[in-house]
């Protein structure tokens, strides 16, 4: 971010409940996924309950963390106060074989060099003192 | 045949009425007063007097149905529901009044829904600061927000780049839709962009939003409202003005619908479960249609919607929009008013004004030839779907 939009506030997760562990995870510097336990599917976002099989029981499955671009925007006028002074911003939807996709950002290519199907891995930016967050890296 | 076929043609549209449209200098009335001018505007459309209606369904956070009946004398609701589709509620709510009038849950349904949607509070400026107005709420807020999307062209941009890439939607498919809408914007006085002619240079050099959506792929911003009232085939019958025959009528949500990108099948959106649902309760297929008035918020979205409403098979909707097809004249004409993109953003109700006014053969320099039969979509949240497919009656 840069200084013209400081003094808004980038937009944090709320740490609660599952979602609060997934982050936390990304704090130790792990991807970690809910996979159900009783049919192994993966779910992301966090779920209560399989939409499989109904299980409520899961673990966090530590991710590899590879994956490939599926889609992708490019925000070029900003529609929220703290990301005006950011742009233009890709914003990249990762999918993983595990089945599940995430949104996140490219750190260290421009904007315009994302294609759909790059491959790419993750690391763990920190976005503020109790939040980090995953983004990718090309590999 | 469903069971739904049981109520086709059970129920009318027999009254329609919308304010005069405008941005700058904004309405000067609340939300609330504007729509209470189109629906005493749809009441005198009908025939109508405030007293019969008994049925109320207000777009999601624009009122109460007790505020409405209060301000208008209705003194007999008894049948109040409100349907959190976002800008498919209008057309969902086509299903369910034709359900309420067929059961005798209400006499005469109304439908209404305004918004000061330029001098207002901007849907950007909504969807940024409460969660509580985003579709997908905790989700959005938690793992869209903190990368910058918030809003729905950057929602819908993903899926309309990744359409682009499995199917090699170009820039220029999207730019055909613009132009086609603002065709008819300039056969429709009453659409903002009337007398604002647009050429494929001009959209292709409008400044990008979220790629790829230029300015010129979104949708208006606009102060406005419409009503409509649905009551029974027998009883529209002896009312002021031709009716409108509901045929078929569906809703549908992608799965999951609170979130934008996990779904296994990617395109496969609301109006791809009702499309289908819709026209085999009105027994007739797209290519029956006379003209469509499809859900325009951005311009992919029209495309997307042609593709999973059946007008053409998936991948191909970039080819159907080409070489003025969706014009008037063409092989379907769509958005006759000029939609959301090129009249007003009426939460979806303009679409239906319009598809009735064509089925009137009231429409004018943009008057379908003897237009029979019409589709009207509409799209709202993370691609929510509502379908109506409309007859004139007699």
């Amino acid at each position: 971010m840069s200084d013209k939009a400081a003094s808004i506030p980038r937009p944090l997760p709320k740490l609660e409940g599952a979602t609060g562990q997934f982050y936390d995870w990304c704090r130790k510097g792990e991807l970690r996924f809910q996979r159900c336990t009783s049919c192994g599917t993966f779910r992301h976002p966090p779920r209560e309950l399989c939409a499989e099989c109904r299980s409520f029981d899961w673990e966090w499955t530590r991710s590899p963390g590879e994956g490939t671009v599926f889609t992708y925007t490019i925000v070029e006028r900003a529609l929220h106060p703290a990301f005006a002074g950011a742009t233009p911003y890709a914003a990249v939807v990762v999918e993983f074989p595990e089945g599940v996709r995430l949104l996140s950002r490219i750190v260290g290519l421009a904007p315009a060099e994302i294609r759909i199907g790059m491959p790419v891995r993750v690391d763990f930016e920190a976005f503020s003192e109790t939040v980090t967050v995953p983004v990718f890296r090309l590999r | 045949m469903s069971d739904a076929a049981a109520l086709r043609d059970r129920a009318c549209i027999a009254g329609i009425g919308e304010t005069a449209v405008c941005r700058k200098p904004g309405s000067g009335l609340t939300e609330f007063a504007l729509q209470l001018r189109a629906i005493t505007a749809a009441l005198d459309d009908a025939g109508l007097a405030a007293q019969d209606i008994d049925g109320i369904m207000p777009f999601p956070n624009l009122g109460k149905a007790e505020g409405f009946a209060a301000s208008l004398g209705c003194r007999n609701l008894r049948f109040a529901a409100t349907l959190h589709l976002g800008g498919a509620a209008p057309v969902a709510a086509l299903r369910v009044a034709a359900m309420a009038v067929a059961t005798g849950a209400a006499n005469h349904v109304l439908v209404p829904g305004g918004w000061n949607g330029y001098s207002g509070a901007r849907t950007r400026d909504i969807t940024a600061g409460d969660v509580d107005s985003i579709p997908g709420g905790a989700i959005a807020r938690d793992y869209y927000l903190p990368f910058g999307l918030s809003a729905p062209p950057q929602w819908y941009a993903l899926m309309a780049r990744r359409h682009m890439h499995e199917y090699g939607t170009r820039a220029e498919q999207l730019g055909a839709v613009a132009l086609a809408m603002r065709r008819h914007a300039q056969l429709n006085p009453g659409a903002l962009m009337c007398g604002k002619p647009l050429t494929l240079d001009d959209y292709l050099a409008s400044p990008m939003i979220a790629d790829p959506y230029r300015m010129l792929d979104c949708c208006l911003e606009t102060d406005g409202a419409a009503a409509y009232i649905v009551t029974s085939t027998e009883r529209a019958r002896d009312l002021r003005q031709r009716p409108v025959r509901i045929m078929g009528a569906a809703a549908g949500q992608p799965s999951p619908a609170d979130e934008i990108i996990s779904r296994r099948d990617f395109h496969r959106i609301g109006l791809t479960t009702a499309a289908p649902e819709a026209f085999a309760m009105a027994g007739v297929t797209p290519d029956d249609m006379d003209f469509a008035q499809i859900y325009d918020c951005f311009t992919f979205e029209v495309l997307q919607q042609l593709e999973e409403a059946g007008f053409c098979r998936r991948g191909e909707g970039g080819a159907f929009v080409e070489g003025g097809a969706i014009e008037l004249g063409g092989r379907l004409p769509v958005n006759t008013h000029g939609g959301l993109l090129s009249q007003a953003h009426l939460l979806g109700l303009g679409h239906i004004v319009e598809a009735v006014r064509q089925l009137r053969g009231e429409a004018g320099a943009r008057q379908v030839p003897d237009a029979e039969l019409g589709a009207v979509t509409g799209w709202g949240d993370f691609g929510d779907g509502s379908i109506a497919i409309l007859r004139r009656d007699g």
